[in-house]
């Protein structure tokens, strides 16, 4: 027992020290790096088929046993992220430890002697008195460092300035950056939820699927569909425009309106609505055409592919008729009212004969509730039945795929996001830089030492320095440029 | 009636005499064909500029429907690539003073465009539904500003390695005339920061974009994940900079690692996996 009490803080300080290293850190992501390959050359998610049939039956048990089916989200994976995230706290906190009085000084220290020694320091004189440079020499400082402060040496005086000391602080808002955001994640993935829901136009829908449980969810609205259109470019197959017309119902009232289009969802209480995908409706609509007996008359409509043209017709079962712009001759042999295209209900139709000139003959199947259906023939000529019960043409009916989903997460992933840029802008390119210029007089002229170091080793920094004691050379010649024999000299 | 494919590909000429210029001067050490090889990259870079612009103007030309910012698919995108490396690399020459950098960024984007001439979709195509967004513009600029950064950093890092390997004590060949090690190593560092936080703006406008598209921000991807990839190699290159002091040829070699990546995430993950960004797949 007595040892325990000796022992663990040791091991809490062993502990400590293996979440501080940075070795650590770079393990951790390189891993990172490596594994996520594995899941973008296997296929995440897929049915168990697929892995069969392309890694065989071992290793794809082999892959379920170490999650790689789903590997984002295996422990593992998880594991590695929790690491990530423990050791960019430690070392952080053991970081900020050491630096934070550093940083939050407001009388920083600067040693002369190191100062004046520096590698890097310019020096050049000038043929005046210490005493005068002093007021020149700490205005022009002050202009572009925020910390300003002149001290009295033994032979003049040494203005010593700093700036960008809270810049220190950028690594550690980049670090905290990456916690907000897998906390949002974490956030998103236990309290929102993502669903799927298809709704056929016309109709109304408040139950969805949820896409990671397979388990059906209630919205606290209705979302009804009133139409849906899919738009191509003009001559091509090129989608131009998927759009809902979407009416969120709540207690049998429609309280919003609203198009949603790819790119722009419709937010309703916090639940994000997003256009996916479309399709046609199997069945006809219910306020269609529901003929069981053949029609007396029967009034057809010719649309050539070629001229645009459409003309119609009137004729009766049994009868032939020629079709315009001499596409051939079309014979009306039979009234079903049942048609059936593969599993599609087409409903009543006419099924006819057509015969082109050069003597081929076809039959073709003419829905009164599908006026397009003939175009799918490609012929030259898209013929239709005119339905007298419904004002024709009729528009094929659609349902629209909507993914319902809510993220409370999403605020703090955004947080994290605008964080980390910022945090890095600050961390890549602002710098703690200190300077002193230090002056020593004899009574008659003064030897002038500029030198400064910062916080990031750059070629710079070099360059701001060199221009620095350019323009304070200019000021303590009077402003005019004297090139004489005791020029700046690099030491 | 259609200029900009025409202007792009003189364009890619005149990269490749900049490339062989810079070459030359290098080789053969000579002052003359450096600084001629700075103007021609000028004219390069400006007639790149052109093109874009002109293929942006000639989109709204063919009708309001066709117009679009000239970054929808992979032939726009390596055309803009090269603009990138064009001016990332003009602005580090113009710096640092020196021109044996552009003996591998010319060639570089004289490669994206060339390589972009045999892309099919060279003719311009209306966007579709999931494009037509105002981050299209964004998330593109800054991503290819930092595959661009990568790239002349990549650059400089077979740069530094040449000169690594050369005997430092024959003062022949030519590892000579490339600049001190220190400006190398200095610059792969000040490029590869640069890249990596256009590469962070971009992987994060491409996840606000998705939210709205896709529902979602993050999906695990491949293009999403192999970005991320990147991202984590060129963070392990800044931790072992910055906090392990480590410089020289082992920065230059993950550098190039890094780059490689790039690459992968760039072209690889179009052409060899499957995922949601299949716009540039069709070359």
């Amino acid at each position: 027992m007595d040892g325990k009490v000796v022992v663990s803080p040791s091991i809490i300080s062993s502990l400590w020290r293996f979440f501080a290293s940075v070795r650590l850190t770079v393990v951790l992501l390189l891993c990172m790096a490596v594994f996520s390959i594995l899941g973008t050359v296997i296929p995440q998610n897929a049915a168990a088929e697929d892995y069969v049939r392309i890694f065989g039956l071992f290793r794809y048990q082999l892959f379920v046993l170490l999650d790689i089916v789903d590997m984002y989200h295996s422990w593992w994976f998880t594991g590695l992220m929790v690491l990530l995230v423990v050791n960019i706290v430690v070392c952080s906190i053991d970081r900020l430890q050491t630096s934070w009085r550093a940083i939050f000084n407001k009388n920083p220290k600067f040693d002369l002697k190191l100062y004046r020694q520096r590698k890097g320091r310019i020096e050049f004189s000038a043929k005046v008195d210490a005493i005068k440079l002093e007021l020149p020499f700490q205005q022009f400082i002050a202009k572009r460092f925020r910390y300003c402060k002149v001290q009295h040496t033994d032979h003049g005086f040494a203005v010593t300035a700093e700036k960008g000391r809270l810049s220190r602080l950028g690594v550690y808002v980049v670090h905290f950056s990456i916690i907000v955001l897998l906390l949002g994640g974490l956030v998103g993935s236990k309290m929102g939820f993502e669903g799927f829901v298809t709704i056929p136009e016309g109709e109304a829908a408040e139950v969805i699927d949820l896409i990671n449980s397979g388990r059906q969810l209630k919205l606290p609205f209705q979302i009804r569909c009133d139409d849906f259109e899919v738009s191509f470019y003009e001559g091509s197959k090129r989608p131009k425009e998927f759009r809902s017309s979407l009416t969120i119902v709540e207690n049998g009232q429609d309280v919003l309106k609203r198009d949603v289009i790819v790119n722009a969802p419709l937010y309703h209480q916090g639940i994000g609505i997003f256009q996916s995908s479309y399709g046609p409706v199997d069945g006809p609509a219910p306020q269609m055409n529901r003929l069981t007996e053949p029609p007396e008359e029967i009034e057809l409509r010719f649309q050539s592919v070629t001229s645009g043209m459409v003309y119609t017709q009137k004729s009766a079962l049994g009868k032939t008729v020629e079709i315009p712009e001499g596409g051939g001759q079309l014979s009306i042999e039979q009234f079903v009212p049942d048609a059936k295209f593969q599993s599609m209900e087409l409903g009543p139709a006419i099924i006819a004969r057509f015969m082109a000139k050069e003597g081929e003959t076809q039959s073709v199947t003419l829905p009164f509730n599908f006026p397009k259906f003939d175009a799918m023939r490609r012929g030259p000529v898209v013929i239709s039945v005119v339905s007298e019960h419904q004002p024709a043409p009729t528009e094929e009916r659609y349902y629209t795929g909507l993914v319902v989903s809510y993220d409370p997460g999403v605020g703090l992933v955004y947080a994290g996001f605008i964080l980390m840029i910022v945090g890095c802008w600050i961390a890549f390119f602002m710098s703690h830089k200190q300077l002193v210029v230090d002056v020593a007089s004899d009574g008659r002229s003064s030897t002038i030492i500029v030198s400064g170091k910062t916080n990031k080793a750059g070629m710079g920094f070099k360059l701001q320095l060199e221009r620095l004691s350019d323009q304070l050379k200019q000021l303590a010649n009077g402003g005019s440029r004297i090139s004489d024999q005791n020029g700046p000299s690099i030491k | 009636m259609v200029y900009n494919a025409s202007v792009l590909s003189v364009v890619t000429f005149i990269y490749g005499l900049a490339g062989t210029l810079y070459l030359f001067a290098w080789i053969f050490r000579k002052e003359m064909p450096g600084r001629i090889a700075t103007w021609v990259a000028l004219v390069a870079w400006l007639g790149n500029t052109l093109g874009i612009v002109l293929r942006w103007v000639e989109s709204y030309k063919m009708g309001q429907e066709f117009g679009h910012a000239p970054f929808s698919n992979m032939y726009e995108s390596l055309v803009f690539f090269a603009w990138t490396i064009g001016i990332i690399y003009l602005v580090v020459e113009r710096r640092y003073q020196n021109r044996v950098i552009g003996a591998v960024a010319m060639p570089l984007a004289c490669l994206a465009i060339a390589y972009a001439s045999l892309s099919p979709d060279k003719v311009i195509q209306p966007l579709i539904p999931a494009l037509k967004s105002n981050w299209l513009i964004a998330h593109v600029i800054t991503c290819f500003l930092g595959y661009a950064a990568f790239a002349v950093a990549f650059g400089v890092s077979i740069m530094y390695l040449i000169k690594s390997t050369e005997n430092p004590v024959s003062k022949q060949g030519v590892a000579v005339r490339i600049p001190s090690s220190e400006l190398l190593d200095e610059l792969t560092h000040q490029l590869v920061m640069f890249g990596f936080l256009f590469l962070t703006v971009g992987i994060i406008t491409g996840a606000v974009w998705a939210k709205q598209a896709w529902t979602r921000y993050w999906s695990w991807d491949p293009k999403e994940t192999w970005s991320l990839i990147t991202w984590l190699i060129y963070a392990a290159l800044l931790h072992f900079r910055m906090m392990r002091g480590w410089r020289g040829k082992r920065i230059a070699v993950i550098s190039v690692v890094g780059f490689a990546a790039v690459l992968f995430t760039y072209f690889g993950v179009n052409f060899l996996l499957a995922g949601l960004h299949s716009y540039g797949a069709k070359l």
